[in-house]
């Protein structure tokens, strides 16, 4: 070897090799465009999936409480020994679930028809229970009348400070706006049949005092429901003097977070008994904890096979350019940069394709959101972090794995093509 | 020459035909386990979504009104029509009797309690707690047990046939009684086999055999209402509309449906006197989250079946691909491009074949896993299914080797077998 190759070949030693090692990157990625592809694509489909199903894991709980949510109250809040709540136990509750869920006042008496019947008549407030309650089969509900005591879009109570537009009716006084139809009610269908089964106006009688009601539409749930009267609160507060003896609670969120709720409920309001409704929160636990359970499952099995298949592609590719390995080591490339060479490959790939995968795969998880849940899956930038990772773990081993093998057979064989 | 061809080809790349192989048989493992998965999850959730309670409930066609408060009835008990305790077995009569997984006849009736010499009425509710009935030659136990699983027993549940009742656990720490104590009821001494919480009513009441909630009030064989636990079908337009108004063939769709609606009409018809109608709050809202869960299950079984035919694709363009050397041999000596394809094709169905069966198995035990470990029950797999898997497998293996099989076929033999492509 000449002086000068010497003096060269020290500078390239300690030199920068880095324009030539990009270089080679570069070349190897552009030069077989075909092979380089279908692994990117691989790596790309990999991580896609791998994204879309982990944040579809993290985010399918709350997906599925919200339809929970449906079956009504998890918390129930009623007076202490049958006592009624105070006025302002519906703003406290209100206070604590601070737009967490939603809650609806239910005061009962049990009040006599004109001949006599003993019905149950329930006041409430029509726009809350029709959040509350959705599975109550309504035909009309009586939520324009003045009384209600709230328009929607305010769920602050206000029946106390309300004008009421009816004085309070005494007994045997005719009420002063007798050319009214009467107040508007929510009939059961059973109830209906009993009462008013032309739907007409009817007076009710609790205490000496009568109301009269006129049917606004009817409601039908298959339970106690259906054997009741619902009037507004505002009017039922007027009418019985008896304040609301339950308020029913949808709380949303973990069961951490319905305990914690609960908690604080029976802090601000210490006059009423915090009772949770365990049909709903143990049937809700156990269904979304078996859905997530086979959602892990599944999650694992498609995570494996997509990384199997990098794993294939990438080897084979590796494997395919035995010869660029060969050449780099008969013309002097040492074991750590040819290993730093292919990892370097690698470690680019996957973490192009893992970011390209990420991308597509919140855009799956975003999909399925729509078309299953009518809600989009939010994003969840904690996951990239663990695609990343896998990705170019994934890549790095295949990457490794048949250099390693390559590496203790000779050049001069891998050339010759056997 | 062709078979040999393809068992010579088998026998000496047996590592690369076990690697391609091998790919195949994940693709269909997962493939097979998912999609039974898929096809079974609807019914295993709906069991899990009985936890919440009956969906449907008998009572009286001519019954009085309910006047009932915070879960209390405060109707007297002797008021209004009752169901006869013997027509119940024929629930499980029903066409679709297979869908009903239990019931549970409730009898209120309001008794005397004597504490320390101090009088009180608390309700009593009779009941089934798992009660064996019989209807023809069918046996099967049924009760609050199965309909009503969020009720919690300290102690022991009572037998059906014994005369020992359970104390609510609110009405237990007011009267200071735990179980093993004897408690006098409506003057009989009884003895409280366990304490009751169930976060409703109930934690105020005393619950009792049927039979004996019957003694007490005096009226043998009467039955208040039945909750009826079943598995129902979501409902739709269809199913809500009214029988009355169907004729023939599609009546019998409607009544052949496992709509809560035409399982309650079909409760209705079998029990004399009687009206049957859905819980709203318990049906309406599990059909909203079945098909929630079914549909998210669903498209993830398509991403699994996506996954997996991209790795069987990946896989057997990459053997193929090896093989470039092996084809321009078979170029040189003469052979056309369709007996080389076919050569491919043939080996692709064949180990197609072989990776779905063994995936096949391999899958059917893994969906039987998931379904012990997850659901506590079996998952079944339709026989139908292997044959639907086979042909997947072989046309996914078909096309993912197709683009490879046309690189090969097209590559110039003098190139191909001096290595440089």
């Amino acid at each position: 070897m000449s002086h000068s190759a010497r003096d060269l070949a020290a500078s390239r030693a300690h030199g920068p090799h880095t324009s030539m090692f990009l270089r080679m990157l570069v070349r190897a990625a552009i030069l077989r465009r075909g092979r380089a592809a279908s692994a990117l694509f691989a790596m790309v489909v990999a991580a896609a999936v791998a994204t879309a199903m982990l944040n579809l894991y993290v985010d399918v709980q709350a997906k599925l409480r919200r339809e929970f949510r449906n079956y009504g109250a998890n918390i129930i809040l009623v007076g202490r020994d049958g006592t009624s709540l105070p006025s302002d136990a519906l703003s406290h509750v209100d206070y604590v679930l601070a737009g967490r869920g939603i809650a609806a006042p239910f005061g009962m008496v049990v009040a006599r028809t004109g001949d006599g019947q003993a019905i149950v008549v329930a006041g409430t407030e029509f726009e809350r229970v029709r959040q509350l309650d959705k599975w109550w089969s309504v035909s009309s509900w009586p939520l324009n009348s003045s009384s209600s005591a709230n328009q929607s879009g305010n769920p602050i109570p206000s029946e106390n400070q309300n004008p009421h537009p009816f004085a309070p009716l005494r007994a045997g006084s005719v009420a002063q706006d007798a050319t009214r139809m009467g107040h508007p009610a929510l009939i059961g269908v059973r109830a209906l049949a009993t009462v008013a089964p032309k739907g007409q106006a009817f007076d009710l009688s609790f205490q000496g005092r009568t109301l009269q009601v006129a049917p606004a539409g009817t409601v039908q749930t298959g339970a106690a429901e259906d054997s009741r009267i619902y009037i507004s609160l505002g009017d039922f507060v007027a009418w019985t003097g008896v304040q609301p003896t339950t308020i029913e609670v949808a709380a949303s969120g973990s069961p951490e977070e319905v305990a914690s709720i609960m908690s604080q409920l029976t802090q601000a309001i210490p006059a009423g008994d915090v009772r949770p409704v365990r049909q709903i929160m143990e049937g809700e636990a156990r269904v979304l904890g078996k859905t997530r359970a086979t959602l892990l499952a599944a999650a694992a099995l498609i995570i494996l096979t997509a990384a199997l298949c990098v794993l294939s592609t990438l080897m084979g590719w590796v494997f395919d350019r035995r010869r660029d390995f060969a050449i780099m080591k008969a013309l002097g490339a040492s074991g750590r940069l040819l290993n730093g060479f292919f990892a370097a490959e690698a470690a680019v790939l996957g973490a192009a394709g893992a970011l390209i995968g990420f991308l597509v795969g919140i855009g799956i998880a975003a999909w399925i959101g729509r078309v299953n849940f009518h809600a989009p899956v939010v994003p969840r930038l904690s996951v990239l972090p663990v695609v990343l990772a896998g990705s170019m773990a994934v890549t790095l081993l295949s990457a490794i794995l048949p250099i390693s093998l390559l590496r203790r057979v000779q050049p001069a064989v891998i050339l010759r093509g056997e | 020459m062709f078979v040999r061809l393809v068992y010579e080809s088998f026998r000496r790349q047996k590592r690369r035909k076990l690697l391609a192989g091998a790919a195949i048989t994940l693709g269909v493992t997962v493939a097979t386990a998912m999609i039974a998965v898929a096809t079974d999850i609807g019914d295993k959730i709906n069991r899990e979504l009985r936890t919440i309670g009956a969906n449907l409930v008998v009572t009286p066609q001519e019954d009085s009104l309910d006047v009932e408060i915070g879960g209390i009835n405060l109707k007297p008990p002797t008021d209004g029509a009752f169901l006869s305790e013997a027509d119940l077995p024929k629930i499980k009569g029903i066409f679709w009797h297979n869908n009903i997984t239990g019931f549970a006849p409730m009898l209120p009736v309001s008794v005397a309690i004597e504490h320390h010499g101090k009088r009180q009425d608390v309700m009593m509710l009779g009941t089934y707690f798992a009660k064996k009935v019989a209807f023809g030659t069918d046996e099967f136990a049924t009760g609050v047990r199965t309909t009503h699983p969020w009720w919690h027993v300290s102690g022991a549940w009572p037998e059906d046939s014994s005369r020992d009742v359970l104390l609510g656990e609110r009405l237990a720490s007011r009267l200071d009684e735990k179980s093993g104590d004897v408690i006098m009821l409506a003057g009989r001494q009884l003895r409280v086999s366990g304490i009751l919480s169930t976060g409703g009513a109930e934690d105020d009441e005393v619950v009792a055999p049927l039979a004996l909630a019957q003694e007490i009030l005096g009226r043998p064989g009467a039955v208040r209402r039945v909750y009826v636990s079943a598995l129902t079908k979501p409902e739709d337009a269809f199913g809500r509309r009214d029988p009355k108004s169907l004729s023939g063939a599609i009546y019998d769709r409607w009544y052949c449906t496992p709509y809560p609606q035409s399982i309650a009409f079909q409760l209705a018809e079998a029990i004399p006197h009687s009206h049957a109608e859905q819980v709203r709050q318990v049906s309406q809202n599990e059909g909203a989250v079945l098909t929630r869960i079914e549909g998210l299950i669903f498209l993830i079984t398509l991403a699994a079946l996506f996954a997996s035919a991209l790795a069987v694709s990946a896989a057997m363009a990459t053997t193929i691909f090896e093989r470039r050397a092996e084809v321009g041999l078979m170029k040189a000596l003469g052979a056309g491009k369709l007996a080389i394809a076919s050569i491919f094709f043939a080996e692709a169905t064949l180990l197609a074949l072989i990776g779905g069966l063994v995936g096949f198995v391999v899958g059917s035990g893994l969906a039987h896993q998931i379904g012990h470990s997850i659901f506590n029950s079996e998952i079944s797999i339709q026989p139908v299914l292997l044959p639907v898997i086979l042909a997947i497998a072989v046309a996914v293996t078909f096309a993912g080797s197709a683009a490879a099989i046309r690189r090969a076929v097209g590559l110039d033999p003098v190139f191909a077998l001096r290595g440089e492509l």
